[in-house]
């Protein structure tokens, strides 16, 4: 395997951890234990694996981009994770989550979501397994990302506003993890990305290697010499970065997450403790954590998954910016050369690729096309008018 | 790709043999009979903090715990979300509070209950050596579990601040008396399954707890999170040795009783305890 597992405590090098409220120990524990037997049970992974491809539609087909890559220089081949079912990569993690909840006889599920994306996911896979969902997202995100919140009621999941703070991902975490501290005997907290405390980090990571698994095949099929040049993916916990990245960790690949420039928390962070885990953090003189701005509802985090800070410390994976208005350039770049809309958050992605462009030139860039636009287009309407 | 084995939160000091400020205080009361009252006020909050201090331990409370606002407070309702909010918004910082706390003469040992975070952020020396320095005998950090404490407790226990941890009605049997053998101070019973704030009547499982803790340690067991009133302080102290009693007083405080009125809310509650 690419990318090792953590330490017994939960650590990638230094980052990571379990640092939760004592109410909340011996159910990680419990979690913990429960995903290590099913990941080494075949019948789970054989009904997961079902599930992904006769439910969600993998495998996920790489796509290459002819006209872009002409229009930009560099060879850029897309991991299609928006054609999955419920339109983005959370789904691979919200099925593994699904099956181990109930294979640990709980009926219930929480979850937090920026983008909606993961609270879609999560709704879905209860809709399919019969249990409850229930759903915190920031007020500011239910705004802007109308049409998830009508999808994840029309799903049967109740949806409640986080009111506290920025209004955004950061609160809808403080708060799923608030019902967990009081539901926990029966509620399974189905945690979005590649965070909090363990074994979540690592949990997560092995429902999305199946992105890198497939992307690794499918460059070896296409490729001379099979691996690109670099794997791309934008980072908000991680998710689909490192799922993605799993897949090249012990190549030459250079591996690049792309965080937004006001969510940027390996680039601008240091490292802290929020959201029962050690990992860079955006975080004021005192260690209040401060508040992230981004176009995209999905990155809008000031915080980022522990072994992102661990492979940016050692430096296996290097991490970029970049803004909103070089967002909405990409976003309409590939809507215009591929007849592909991007959700935001992987036109993250594509942005850096655009504005680095002359130091590409030439080179073969795999990204992992996390999600698709359909939850952006309103957004965007306003914006462009 | 090779790992760095710096598992620093599996190492965990034995905690010191020698009681600290806080537990010779608390024992002490307790053992002269006295149900121990610990009310929390959140630092930094409005111009009259101070006052509101210094009234909650005049009205009889045997320690005061100091809430040190932070950003992420997972562990707290809506009430004491509010108030670390205000603060903040208004300017508190650890340092504004610590400068302040050194000032306040309450006569009982004051706790620190803040996030993690802070302390990390700071360092866990120069944290533990401010805690110390502004005349705080402990520290409780609710997101900072036993399995992690390791580094932040060898800091603590060579500043001489207590660490108080919580234990909670999800910890199996086993559990309970390794976190009760590494706490200081006090323990500190989690009444029940959910975050702080007054509810309408004692969780059974306020019971359940502090009758596991009493039967497994002489170190004083304080049932926090969820005590509401009088009345339930003086039931769950059938079983506990005392209370800590939180949002309910905040709530009184951000609906602007001032420090008259805090005191009064506490006294009530002393003379409750007093009259069992
Ligand atoms: C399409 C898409 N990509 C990426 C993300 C960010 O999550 P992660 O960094 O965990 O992949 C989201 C989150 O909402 C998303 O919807």
């Amino acid at each position: 395997m690419a990318l090792a597992a953590p330490t017994s405590s939960g650590r990638f090098g230094e980052f990571g951890g379990r640092y939760v409220p004592e109410t909340l120990v011996p159910a990680c524990q419990e979690l913990e234990e429960a995903f290590r037997e099913a990941w080494a049970d075949p019948l789970f992974r054989a009904e997961l694996d079902g599930l992904l491809a006769d439910y969600a539609g993998r495998p996920s087909p790489l796509t290459e981009c002819h006209r872009l890559s002409a229009e930009l220089g560099v060879r850029v081949l897309l991991k299609r994770e928006d054609l999955n079912h419920t339109g983005s990569h959370k789904i691979n993690n919200v099925l593994g989550q699904g099956l181990l909840a109930r294979r640990m006889g709980k009926k219930r599920l929480v979850a937090e979501t920026g983008a909606g994306q993961h609270g879609v996911a999560s709704a879905t896979v209860a809709a399919l397994l019969g249990m409850e969902c229930m759903v915190y997202m920031g007020e500011v995100d239910i705004e802007r990302q109308a049409l998830n919140v009508f999808r994840m009621r029309l799903l049967g999941a109740e949806v409640v506003p986080a009111m506290s703070g920025s209004r955004t991902l950061k609160d809808a975490v403080n708060e799923a993890m608030r019902d967990w501290v009081a539901t926990v005997e029966t509620t399974h907290y189905c945690l979005g990305s590649v965070m909090g405390p363990h074994p979540y980090p690592w949990m997560v990571r092995e429902f999305h290697t199946v992105i890198g698994l497939e992307a690794r095949e499918q460059c070896e099929a296409l490729l001379d010499g099979g691996i690109p040049d670099v794997v791309t993916a934008c980072v908000g916990g991680g998710s689909n970065a490192i799922g993605i990245f799993s897949g090249f960790a012990d190549t030459d690949a250079e591996l690049v997450g792309v965080e937004p420039a006001g969510g940027a928390a390996v680039g601008r962070g240091v490292p802290g403790v929020v959201h029962g885990m050690k990992s860079y953090l955006m975080q004021d003189e005192f260690g209040q954590v401060q508040e992230a701005h981004s176009i995209s509802a999905g990155l809008d985090y000031p915080g980022v998954g522990p072994e992102h800070s661990h492979l940016a410390s050692i430096g296996r994976a290097t991490y970029e910016q970049v803004t909103d208005a070089e967002v909405i350039e990409a976003f309409q770049l590939l809507s215009r050369t591929e007849g592909i809309i991007p959700a935001l958050e992987p036109a993250h992605a594509l942005a850096w690729i655009s504005r680095d462009r002359a130091k590409l030139a030439g080179k073969t860039v795999l990204l992992n096309m996390s999600g698709r636009g359909d939850k952006d287009v309103g957004q965007m309407m306003e914006i462009l008018g | 790709m090779s790992l760095s084995a710096l598992d620093e939160g599996l190492a965990i000091p034995e905690a010191p043999a020698e009681h600290g400020t806080l537990e010779t205080a608390l024992r002490a009361s307790r053992d002269a009979g006295r149900k121990l009252l610990v009310p929390y006020v959140t630092g930094g909050l409005g111009d009259d903090w101070a006052d509101i201090v210094r009234a909650v331990a005049d009205a009889g409370a045997d320690a005061i715990e100091i809430g040190v606002p932070f950003s992420d407070p997972v562990m707290d309702g809506p009430v004491i979300q509010e108030a670390s909010e205000l603060a903040l918004r208004s300017g508190a910082t650890p340092v504004t509070i610590f400068d302040e706390l050194r000032t306040i003469d309450a006569g009982v040992p004051i706790a620190v209950m803040t996030y993690y975070n802070l302390a990390f952020h700071m360092g866990h020396e120069r944290f533990a050596q401010s805690l110390a320095a502004a005349g705080v005998s402990a520290a409780i950090l609710p997101d900072l579990p036993l399995e992690e404490v390791g580094p932040w407790a060898t800091a603590a226990d060579a500043a001489g601040v207590e660490t108080v941890l919580l234990a909670a009605p999800t910890a199996p049997d086993e559990r309970l008396p390794r976190v009760v053998a590494r706490s200081r101070g006090f323990v500190y019973a989690v009444g029940l399954l959910g975050v702080t704030g007054e509810r309408d009547a004692l969780a059974s499982s306020s019971l359940v707890i502090a009758k596991r803790l009493k039967a497994i340690t002489d170190k004083p067991v304080l049932v926090g999170v969820g005590i509401s009133n009088a009345k339930q302080a003086v039931e769950i102290c059938a079983e506990a040795d005392g209370v800590v009693i939180g949002s309910a007083l905040m709530r009184r405080v951000l609906e602007g009783v001032g420090a008259s009125g805090a005191g009064a809310f506490i006294a009530e509650i002393r003379a409750a305890l007093d009259a069992g």
